[in-house]
């Protein structure tokens, strides 16, 4: 996951520079991690780093052939995708409703934004014990663990991107007798829609995390099972394929809502530009 | 002469003394007024109420259904292209095919896809005009529409709106800074100062009016004056 935030700002400033630069530019950045997983690779091969504590990295690519061909990862990769899938699902439709409520009228306002602010600051994966008391030890903690830890981004960033829109707009909207369901179709929901998917993109990261915590408790199928069977195996190369996994689908996400961004927002100049 | 407006005793105070003190508005259809005051006179306040945006206790508030407002910024949904939002300015099945014309009417029938952050500051303007006009408006609101265009574009946007008065004949209250403006354009010229008007003009002069004509002059410098600015060639 956190490989998101450092390879967003390499690929942002490359559309500036010229073709020869950037290539350069990327072969520089790719210098320093090429090396470490040189040097992990020899210390593999020398015995100095044990497979019980880091398999290396030509063992590791090794399994990850062996469990997509034995169907095993994509199978579990499947399971995850689907509570992620079902969690987010949760998060998106419960944060877009109470924003709406809470954004549109001050009665909702205080009625939802304060028990918001208070559960937001709770460690929430530290919920888990309670979540698996509440909904037993089968796909209801996971999938709960993954909607309430991603419900937050989603409800803070709409909420304020409602209360953010231009009131000039709103009296525009007024002037053309639009009524307060045309002001929310036309203005203010498009209006926040931008604050919404910054929420969106949070939410998800928030997700895949949830998933990553909430999988290794009981898990008989998923992802996280196969971390925990590996563990108790000691097969280092089966939980880095593993986490490689969940890195891999975290950016794949994150680029999807990426490119509904950059087609939502396309009125925006620098979009244009 | 049937009145389309007709103020009576308006009053709007924000806690301090009145903006509005009990003021008389009354305008014939069709007519062009200009509204001139010093800033913070109220001519804004006024506007609003007109427009249905502020609420003040007044003895007689007849306004026309049909109004419609341009303000000194465009104040375009971005997230709407250009005809999408004029379209937005009528609700009948043939939006599409009068927002065309509206913005074929400014001159904008090469913009009609654009996105309005794209648009220069007189385009921008001219496509809030057409937003106000396809609603075919008996009032015509505008608040500092081109204070904030530059000189020439300014000129060349008094002559379009000139025009579109001509088209389609609603009765108009331009509020300005620009004196010359008010005379070019206003059948009359009211001038606000502390919540009241405090000087009435009618300009009988025929279009297009000239800045060296002395009919225009003299009504200029007598504004001037009435703002509290001395003309430097009296
Ligand atoms: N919502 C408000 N709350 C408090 N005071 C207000 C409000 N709106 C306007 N006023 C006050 O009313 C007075 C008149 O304001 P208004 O905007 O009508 O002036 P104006 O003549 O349009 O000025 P300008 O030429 O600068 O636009 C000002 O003193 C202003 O501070
Ligand atoms: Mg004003």
């Amino acid at each position: 996951m956190a490989d998101t935030s450092t390879a967003a700002p390499a690929t942002g400033q490359a559309p500036g520079r010229r073709g020869g630069r950037k290539l350069a530019n990327t072969a520089m950045r790719l210098a320093s991690p090429l090396a470490i997983i040189l040097v992990w690779q020899l210390a593999s091969m020398t015995g100095l780093l044990s497979p019980r504590i880091l398999a290396g990295p030509s063992e590791i690519i090794a399994t990850a052939g062996r469990l997509v061909a034995s169907g095993e990862l994509i199978t579990g990769l499947v399971v995850s995708f689907l509570r992620v899938l079902a969690g987010f699902s949760i998060a998106l439709v419960l944060g877009i409703l109470l924003a709406l409520v809470s954004g549109l009228s001050r009665l909702g306002e205080t009625i939802i934004d304060p028990p918001i602010q208070m559960l937001k600051a709770m460690p929430f994966l530290g919920l888990l014990p309670l979540f698996i008391l509440w909904f037993g030890i089968g796909e209801a903690p996971k999938i709960g663990l993954v909607a309430f830890g991603a419900v937050f981004p989603i409800y803070l960033t709409l909420h304020g991107g409602i209360r953010g829109i231009d009131k000039k707009l709103i009296e525009a909207g007024q002037t053309l007798e639009l009524g307060t369901f045309g002001i929310i179709r036309h203005i203010v929901i498009p209006g926040a829609l931008p604050s919404l998917l910054v929420g969106v993109r949070y939410g998800l990261s928030v997700a895949w995390l949830s998933l990553v915590v909430g999988e290794q408790i009981n898990a008989s199928s998923g992802i996280g099972y196969i971390i925990t069977y590996a563990r108790d195996f000691l097969q280092t190369d089966v939980i880095v394929v593993c986490l490689l996994v969940y890195a891999i689908m975290g950016l794949l996400t994150d680029g999807l809502v990426r490119m509904i961004e950059a087609y939502a927002l396309r009125w925006r100049p620098e979009v244009i530009a | 002469m049937s009145t389309l407006v007709d103020i009576r005793k308006l009053h709007r105070s924000f806690g301090g003394p009145a903006v509005l003190d009990s003021i008389d508005l009354t305008m014939a259809p069709g007519e062009f007024v200009a509204l001139l005051g010093r800033s913070g006179s109220g001519k804004s306040t006024l506007l609003r109420v007109l427009a249905g945006l502020d609420t003040a206790p007044a003895q007689k508030l007849e306004l026309p259904v049909r109004r419609s407002v341009v303000f000194q910024e465009p104040r375009l949904l971005p997230w709407k292209s250009v005809i999408e939002n004029v379209a937005l300015g009528v609700r009948r099945a043939d939006a599409r095919t009068l927002a065309t014309q509206a913005l074929a009417d400014v001159g904008l029938s090469h913009r009609v896809d654009a996105w309005p952050l794209t648009l220069s500051g007189g385009e921008a303007q001219r496509s809030a005009l057409a937003r106000a006009l396809v609603r075919e408006p008996k009032l015509l609101l505008l608040d500092e529409p081109f204070a904030a265009l530059d000189a020439l574009t300014r000129l060349r946007m008094h002559d379009l709106v000139f025009e579109l008065w001509r088209k389609h004949h609603p009765a108009v209250l331009l509020v300005t800074h620009d004196v010359w403006e008010a005379v070019a354009l206003a059948d009359r010229i009211l001038v606000l100062d502390q919540g009241r008007f405090i000087k009435e003009i009618r300009v009988d002069i025929d279009h297009p009016r000239r800045r060296d004509d002395p009919r225009t002059s003299r009504i200029e410098a007598e504004l001037l004056k009435e703002l509290g600015v001395e003309p430097l060639h009296a």
